[in-house]
């Protein structure tokens, strides 16, 4: 029976987004269920959170291998929320000074602002910042010209590599007017508008196809992987 | 982790400390020191309406504090040695240094693993998700839901001047809240099962919505993007050198994608005719990804940059390409003789 | 393999590790001490993204979707900050929203380099705003299609956006004058072209900046769906160069002052608006040594395979 009117909802709502932009009558229905959908997806961060403090409360509590990790995860959270939702250290809005709650969360001076900037900002950039190195060693240990595409990617990748900077400028700038369009910068730019664009635009259009049979399926009820164990397929 | 492998490993990570220590070491030492911040004190004063006071009104005063660099501190010294409008800011200034330190921490990982990185780790993993969740409340739960379903509450004591919602909206908003209590009782395994009508709707709007936006975006518009003119004639010369290579990009992108979408049509074999085509469409590719690798590698070292950027600038003062730290024309690096 | 080849065939990643260190550090050094940057020459993509906002009347209200975070800021931070300065310098009215949850800090932070320090006299709620952070994704830019302050009902703030003078002749994103955005991922520049510059029958005009990751794949969107287009920093560099040379030129100088901007007849670039332009040096220390390391990678392979062959034989 769940699972019955799982499949009708999905439908239900999956045919309201695809009709509602052809029926001006249904311009409405349409917006308000993607704002239903945009609260509901707020209200995920707090399943996340709970996920979090679920798994790592069960890993403290069972003593796990790192279980101190996990909690000074739950610490940071908790100090985190409470710091947020308390607007500690928050002043008051200057539009709104006899509201209560009205200051930001992250105005200049609070605890939730100090955070973001000395705690995320830098732990985030600087894990996305590592990738660098491990591109460095990947293009040293693992790109080899073992045949006629590898030698035809390799070498876009060096044209891409030196015209995007200062060194294709400095390698090729001399050539004569008639031969410029074999300047590193000029090549570089001509592969993307021309090679790179008709690749991708062949993968664009492969998925577009692909999204939609997959959406389709979804909606007819044929495709119900979504739906956890026991989904599956009709 | 043999005895062999921890020394060599142990000598490593001193010699990388006593490293960092010597830097900082020297940039304490060394002109106007490092890693500080200021603020400047401001005084707000609102009058705001009180019914229950004999005037209607009341003030309402407090004072904030705004970050300014360490030139302006030093210029507010010079002209006033006993001010206290600009002062050292010791929240920042500590925050300054754990930023640096974690920072470091995470790099740390690329020598091997270790306690510092995995403690920078469990503290994001626990910050990230309670300052994702404080967001979502804010920004979105309190102004939508309570703005809707508790406004009378949500106006007193939080968002003054919210809008009074429509029954419609309201109506929208308890089947969003329903709906959101649901999705939340995936943590409770006895009844998590309901969760799944939640989900239900999700997919079904992302499916709905990603039929029409593909179709009309990628499929159709692409497509029409496709059709260019195979022959630009310049100057009104058809057979001319000129229009050879004004038409050349044309004709390689239209050959480009049909012969790409050969090579991932995989219900007819690739043999014959449509073996070579899917044979081009394979050179297509691999300039394709070996671009994207050279975009990929540009976009990595932009972030790394950045952060070394913040340790050399904000932290240790080595380099200031900002000037905030350039008191007429003399640099905080070498020393301004001011007092700190 | 004996040597130098048997070094490098052995070589500890680490030591590449050290190597792009240095690659990066180096020139950051460089030009942090000696404060100069690498020319530019911009190619049409972002010359088309300064156009697009050139063309538009003064005054025109714009929309800016800074869909990004701290982990990407690196590479679209200065794109941001470009577009809010070009935008000021035009006289536009600038509306900035985000749909990433930490994109309503990198706003701010925009907000207060630019808007702030540079022209006072513009009026948050009159001349630009922050409305902040808004979960959803694409579903967001559907509720935009056909109602804005639906979907934005405050600011980040805590107005309401129904009594907002630069909102006041807003009814629907496709009332916006241009939309401008800057893109680390999902959702970014593909679901808005997906979502609502499509559904808008081509009516919005839209320009991006995205990571250099995204860029190959926005390219074939370009120029029909995306106007113009900023890839990863050197896309970011190049437009800051198009609004510094479009800044000391001395024809300009009177068009921005009636903006209220006085940097028009600035002799020299404020620092900050050569950031992107700074983070090209390390750049080309880093794909130097991207080259030579796939080089000397394929040496080693080479006579690995030669070796190999005369092993065999």
């Amino acid at each position: 029976m769940m699972r019955i009117v799982a499949l009708a909802i999905a439908s239900v709502a999956g045919l309201v987004m695809l009709l509602s932009p052809f029926f001006p009558a249904m311009e409405s229905v349409g917006a308000q269920s993607s704002e239903i959908f945009n609260v509901i997806a707020a209200i995920a961060f707090i399943l996340g959170a709970g996920s979090l403090v679920k798994v790592n409360l069960s890993r403290v509590g069972r003593r796990d291998t790192g279980w101190g990790y996990a909690l000074v995860t739950l610490l940071c959270f908790a100090i985190t929320l409470v710091v947020g939702l308390g607007k500690i250290g928050v002043p008051p809005n200057p539009q709104f000074a006899a509201t209560p709650w009205a200051g930001e969360k992250d105005a200049a001076g609070s605890a939730f602002a100090w955070i973001y900037e000395f705690i995320l900002t830098p732990i985030t950039s600087t894990m996305f910042a590592l990738l660098a190195f491990y591109v460095a060693s990947a293009a040293f240990r693992a790109f080899r010209a073992k045949n006629r595409e590898a030698i035809l990617l390799l070498g876009t990748a060096f044209i891409v590599l030196l015209g995007r900077t200062f060194a294709g400028v400095w390698l090729t700038g001399g050539f004569p007017e008639w031969a410029s369009g074999l300047r590193l910068e000029n090549l570089s730019m001509f592969i993307m508008q021309v090679f790179n664009t008709a690749g991708n635009r062949a993968i664009i259009i492969g998925i577009a196809l692909g999204v939609t049979a997959t959406s389709l399926r979804i909606l007819l009820g044929i495709d119900r992987s979504w739906m956890g164990a026991g989904g599956g397929s009709a | 982790m043999s005895n062999e492998h921890r020394s060599p490993a142990i000598v490593v990570w001193v010699m990388i400390v006593l490293a960092v220590a010597a830097v900082v070491g020297l940039r304490i030492g060394l002109g106007d020191g490092m890693a500080r911040a200021y603020a400047e004190r401001v005084e707000m004063r609102v009058t705001v309406k009180d019914v229950a006071t004999p005037s209607g009104e009341r003030v309402v005063e407090w004072v904030e504090w705004r970050s300014v660099s360490p030139a302006d501190f030093s210029r507010a010294v010079r002209e006033s040695p006993s001010q206290d409008r600009v002062q050292l800011n010791h929240a920042n200034s500590v925050g300054l240094w754990v930023a640096a330190l974690l920072t470091l921490a995470i790099f740390s990982f690329l020598y091997r693993d270790n306690t510092a990185y995995r403690l920078a780790e469990a503290i994001i993993i626990g910050v990230s998700a309670a300052y994702w969740g404080v967001i979502g409340v804010w920004d979105s739960i309190v102004p939508k839901l309570g703005g809707a379903l508790a406004h009378r509450w949500t106006t007193e004591y939080i968002l003054p001047n919210l809008p009074a919602p429509t029954t419609q909206s309201q109506i929208g908003m308890g089947v969003a809240l329903v709906l959101g209590i649901l999705l939340v009782l995936r943590l409770v395994p006895a009844v998590g099962g309901i969760s799944v009508w939640t989900m239900a709707f999700i997919v079904g709007i992302t499916a709905g919505a990603k039929i029409v936006s593909h179709v009309e975006s990628d499929l159709l518009a692409q497509t029409v993007a496709t059709m260019q003119p195979l022959v630009q004639p310049v100057d009104g010369g058809v057979w001319t050198v000129a229009t050879l290579w004004a038409s050349l990009p044309n004709v390689l992108v239209v050959i480009g994608v049909l012969c790409c979408l050969t090579y991932f049509f995989f219900s007819v074999e690739h043999k014959g005719i449509v073996g070579g085509a899917a044979r081009i469409g394979i050179m297509y590719l691999m300039i394709t990804f070996g671009a994207a690798f050279g975009f990929t590698v540009m976009g990595r070292v932009a972030l790394l940059s950045q952060r070394v950027e913040f340790l050399l600038d904000d932290w240790l003062w080595l380099i200031d390409p900002l000037e905030r730290r350039l008191v007429d024309g003399v640099s905080m690096i070498v020393g301004t003789g001011g007092v700190w | 393999m004996e040597g130098v080849l048997g070094i490098l065939e052995r070589l500890d990643r680490r030591w590449v590790f050290l190597a792009m260190a240095l690659a990066v550090a180096g020139p950051i050094l460089v030009m942090g001490i000696t404060r100069k940057t690498l020319p530019e020459t911009p190619t049409d993509a972002s010359r088309a993204v300064f156009q697009a906002v050139q063309s538009l009347p003064r005054g025109s209200t714009v929309l800016l979707s800074f869909d990004f975070d701290p982990g990407s800021a690196g590479e679209l931070e200065p794109m941001g900050v470009s577009m809010a300065r070009q935008c000021a310098l035009r006289g536009h009215k600038m509306v900035f929203i985000s749909l990433w949850p930490l994109g309503g800090q990198m706003i701010d932070q925009t907000i207060k380099k630019v808007l702030r320090a540079d022209f006072p006299q513009l009026q948050d709620g009159v001349d630009y705003v922050n409305l902040g952070f808004q979960a959803g994704n694409e579903q967001v830019m559907r509720v935009v299609l056909t109602d804005f302050k639906r979907a934005f009902p405050t600011t980040k703030s805590g107005r309401a956006t129904a009594d907002l003078p630069i909102l006041s002749g807003i009814q629907r994103v496709g009332d916006f004058a241009l939309l401008a955005e800057v893109s680390a991922g999902y959702p970014g520049s593909k679901e808005w072209v997906q979502y609502v510059v499509s559904a808008s029958g081509g009516k919005l005009p839209m320009v991006s900046g995205c990571t250099g990751v995204q860029t190959p794949q926005l390219y074939p969107y370009f120029p029909g769906q995306i106007r113009g287009l900023l890839g990863a920093i050197k896309g970011a560099a190049e437009y800051e160069s198009l609004i510094n040379t479009w800044v000391l030129d001395p024809a300009s100088a009177a068009e921005m002052a009636s903006a209220g901007a006085d940097s028009g007849v600035a002799a020299a670039i404020p620092p900050k608006y050569l950031e992107a332009q700074r983070r090209m040096g390390p750049q080309l220390g880093a794909h130097l040594l991207m080259v030579v390391l796939i080089l000397l990678g394929n040496v080693v392979y080479l006579a690995q395979r030669r070796s190999q062959r005369r092993a065999a034989a």
